[in-house]
């Protein structure tokens, strides 16, 4: 494809500042702090591991790293596991305690999740099913997506001495309920089972101390704190058994081998520092903007339907939903319909989890609350972040209404086809 | 105009939408992810709408700056192309899943969706050429008569057409493939495909099968009644087809067999001598006239019924609602199920007049 250059066709708008992005769930913008300590970093080289002074130098700014990490999360440097990011996190906290908890007692072989994990955890507990003898216990949420403590609390009286671990988000991705974790983490903490929770959205929004938490294991992910893709962290608490998924090094306490990725580690903890001493401040402006976003779009279309906590009180000391998330249904629309009417008006949205091949399906997370599958296929999720703007908000709330009676026209006119030939045949 | 370009992955589609855009239309890329659990890899030239095959139809709009989308119309195509073909062959039809793919999928949901979100027309790589005259729609043969599938495309109504674009109509295949080369769209070497895209291992008889499970019944002698052997189920067989009958004593004059009719209520299916296959009279339900204008009075015309071959001149008219078409020489293996297409000769590429799905043949 070399020689190749890059036509955009008329009409195509390909500039990122034109655009009202409205998806920083799925990731956010790189801060300028964190963008400029890794481009600082990625000139300096050194294996962390080499024992000579370029080795020290290297190994020097990941420690440096991991202690800035852990004052930001309320965690131990020795708490702080790199790795590459959220999905390897959550398989290694599901997978490796797994392994370890089986490996002292073979009869521990139960994993509870949520039944509205993200995927990376939620695949990681039925691989384990399929493959390692695992039987999976899927926790059911209200109808608000949120894990009650008297939940799991019957899930693991069941029989408490076959629980390997328990997964649960500390806010959900798509709907973004907030969980009473420290309550979960109690509760597994009474049994003395490890208690996994996957914070990739929390970070930086909620407030997150993995002491105060009670946790066993928790997973960061840094491009959706504004820092660079391909590196995250898990917290994993010292007398957490965790077998290795990946062997070779010795890494990272023996639990995850690989060279380190020492520029984007350091531009990790940067944007951690970062987001997390702005996070009261930012927060408080996402939650004024999303709550203005919500009104529009209902004063736009009272039939928009918002799922998950309607965000009115406090979990852990944090609010119960996500400062910057708004899902909503729209009755008689597609959802892929809405996303592209959107984007054509530089909108970017998100219909749910992407998936490989681009097909929306209908969210598990929706199902789980107990929404039908055609609304469940008829849902958007505008996540904000520190580049929203009001005039962002404003140029959704705009769009919306003739957006969504498009959609719905779209929608009316594959139920129309349908009838009209089933009548005829 | 707003155009959107249904594009599969292979290398028609990929130009057909290139030429779209070139012409100044508002492109948007749309791939149809028809089957619900669409293998990851494609295997050889076989199958589609494989993840692989949204990948390139994805690289294609990456290069042409388009929008690109993937859209799941894997419920209406089973229930619409998938289980219709199933129920055609059960029925005793020899249906054509290509034809049903256009005629409900991407010009019927596919279009009506394109349509109720603001788009004035789908584009597609398929090779027949259509233009308006008089405010007509006027779709003709392609200019590669190798390619071309105007037999496939026959069965859209005015309507349909009238939002249709097929802008490889004029051009032969090998130049298709040097303006892909050209483009640097890196879907030029890819294979045509020619089988059915559901059925990636070619196997039409185990899929029905698996489908239909075993509903034996008699191979019949036309001429005597006598029964020659037993078989698993009407829908392995086709009209015309001469291999695979699974007879093993030869005929008494030593001369092949060829299957004459197939009959699902009881079973039969009747066998004969090749002279028994030629039709004189052919009745199709359901006409549709992709110019809006049905036959007045009987008609001087070329009949084809299949979508490769099988073409005659012929004589047609409308009777109570019915095509009926008489060939001026006898025409083999014409199946009930498939389509016959009239088309109007015409040196700049013979000119559809209408279509009907075979029901009888006398």
């Amino acid at each position: 494809m070399g020689g190749v250059s890059f036509r955009p066709g008329p009409g195509a708008v390909y500039s990122g500042s034109a655009m009202t992005y409205l998806d920083h769930a799925a990731t956010t913008p790189i801060l300028p702090e964190a963008a400029a300590a890794l481009t600082a970093a990625l000139t300096s080289f050194g294996n962390a591991s080499s024992l000579h002074s370029s080795g020290r130098r290297a190994r020097r700014a990941v420690e440096e790293a991991r202690e800035t990490i852990a004052g930001a999360l309320g965690a131990r440097p020795s708490e702080v596991l790199f790795t590459s990011g959220g999905t390897e996190s959550d398989n290694l906290a599901v997978k490796g305690i797994y392994w370890g908890r089986r490996a002292k007692d073979p009869g521990r072989t139960r994993v509870l999740v949520s039944a509205v994990e993200h995927h990376a955890v939620l695949d990681a507990a039925l691989w384990l099913a399929e493959h390692e003898g695992a039987e999976v216990t899927l926790l059911e949420v209200d109808d608000f997506g949120r894990v009650h403590e008297d939940t799991l609390r019957a899930a693991i009286a069941e029989n408490p001495d076959d629980v390997a671990l328990v997964s649960v988000m500390w806010a959900n991705n798509e709907v973004g309920t907030v969980n009473p974790v420290r309550e979960l983490a109690g509760t597994c903490a009474a049994h003395g089972i490890p208690f996994h929770t996957d914070a990739v959205q929390a970070v930086g929004v909620l407030p997150v101390h993995f002491a105060e938490s009670g946790a066993s294991a928790l997973t960061v992910s840094a491009h959706k704190v504004g820092g660079p893709y391909g590196v995250g962290v898990l917290l994993l608490g010292r007398d957490v058994p965790c077998v290795p998924v990946a062997h070779g090094g010795g890494q990272e306490r023996d639990v995850r081998s690989g060279t380190l990725d020492v520029p984007a580690i350091v531009s990790m903890a940067t944007a951690v520092r970062v987001a997390t001493e702005q996070r009261a401040e930012r927060a408080a402006r996402l939650t004024a903007l999303r709550d203005e976003l919500v009104r529009e779009v209902r004063a736009a279309l009272p039939e928009a339907l918002l799922n998950g906590d309607p965000g009115e009180t406090s979990v852990d000391g944090g609010p119960s939903r996500l400062p910057g998330n708004a899902h909503f249904t729209f009755p008689g629309c597609e959802g892929d319909s809405l996303l592209m009417l959107l984007d054509a008006r530089g909108i970017e949205c998100s219909t749910g989890s992407a998936c490989t091949a681009g097909v929306a399906q209908p969210s598990h997370v929706l199902l789980a609350m107990g929404v039908e599958p055609a609304p469940a296929r008829g849902s958007l999720r505008f996540s904000l972040g520190h580049s929203t703007t009001v005039a962002d908000v404003r140029t959704l709330a705009e769009a919306i209404a003739p957006v969504v009676e498009r959609a719905r026209n779209a929608g009316l006119a594959g139920l129309r086809r349908g009838a009209a030939r089933t009548a005829e045949v | 105009m707003r155009v959107l370009a249904a594009m599969s992955g292979g290398v028609d589609s990929a130009v057909a939408a290139a030429r779209a855009v070139e012409a100044g239309h508002d492109v948007t890329g749309v791939h149809l992810a028809l089957s619900a659990k669409p293998g990851t890899l494609r295997t050889g030239s076989r199958g589609c709408c494989t993840v692989e095959d949204a990948h390139d139809a994805r690289r294609v709009a990456d290069i042409l700056g388009i929008p690109y989308y993937v859209w799941d119309f894997a419920e209406r195509f089973t229930e619409d192309v998938v289980e219709d073909f199933v129920a055609e062959y059960a029925a005793g039809r020899t249906p054509n899943p290509c034809l049903r793919c256009n005629e409900r999928i991407k010009f019927e949901a596919l279009l009506d969706k394109a349509i109720a979100l603001g788009f004035d027309a789908v584009c597609t790589g398929h090779y027949a050429r259509l233009e308006v005259v008089d405010g007509r729609p006027e779709l003709r043969r392609s200019a590669d008569l190798d390619k071309d599938q105007s037999y496939v495309l026959a069965s859209l109504t005015r309507e349909q057409l009238s939002h249709a674009m097929f802008p490889l109509g004029g051009s032969v295949k090998s130049d298709v493939r040097v303006e892909a080369q050209e483009r640097g769209l890196a879907v030029a070497e890819k294979p045509d495909s020619y089988d059915i895209c559901f059925i990636p291992d070619g196997d039409t008889r185990g899929f029905l099968q698996a489908k239909l499970g075993a509903r034996p019944g008699h191979l019949v002698d036309d001429e005597t009644g006598a029964v020659l052997g037993v078989h698993a189920g009407v829908h392995g067989f086709t009209v015309g087809q001469r291999h695979g009958l699974g007879i093993e004593a030869p005929a008494p004059d030593g001369r092949p067999r060829y299957v004459l009719s197939l009959e699902p209520v009881s079973g039969n299916v009747r066998v004969g001598a090749v002279e028994k296959l030629g039709v004189r009279e052919i009745v199709a339900e359901r006409p549709i006239w992709p110019s809006g204008v049905a036959l007045g009075g009987e008609v001087e015309c070329v009949a084809q019924v299949r979508a490769h071959g099988g073409t005659s001149a012929a004589r047609a008219a409308l009777v109570d609602g019915a095509l009926v078409v008489r060939p001026s020489a006898e025409l083999r293996g014409v199946a009930p199920g498939q389509a016959v297409v009239l088309y109007r000769p015409d040196p700049g590429g013979d000119v559809v007049l209408g279509s009907g799905m075979i029901s009888a043949t006398r």
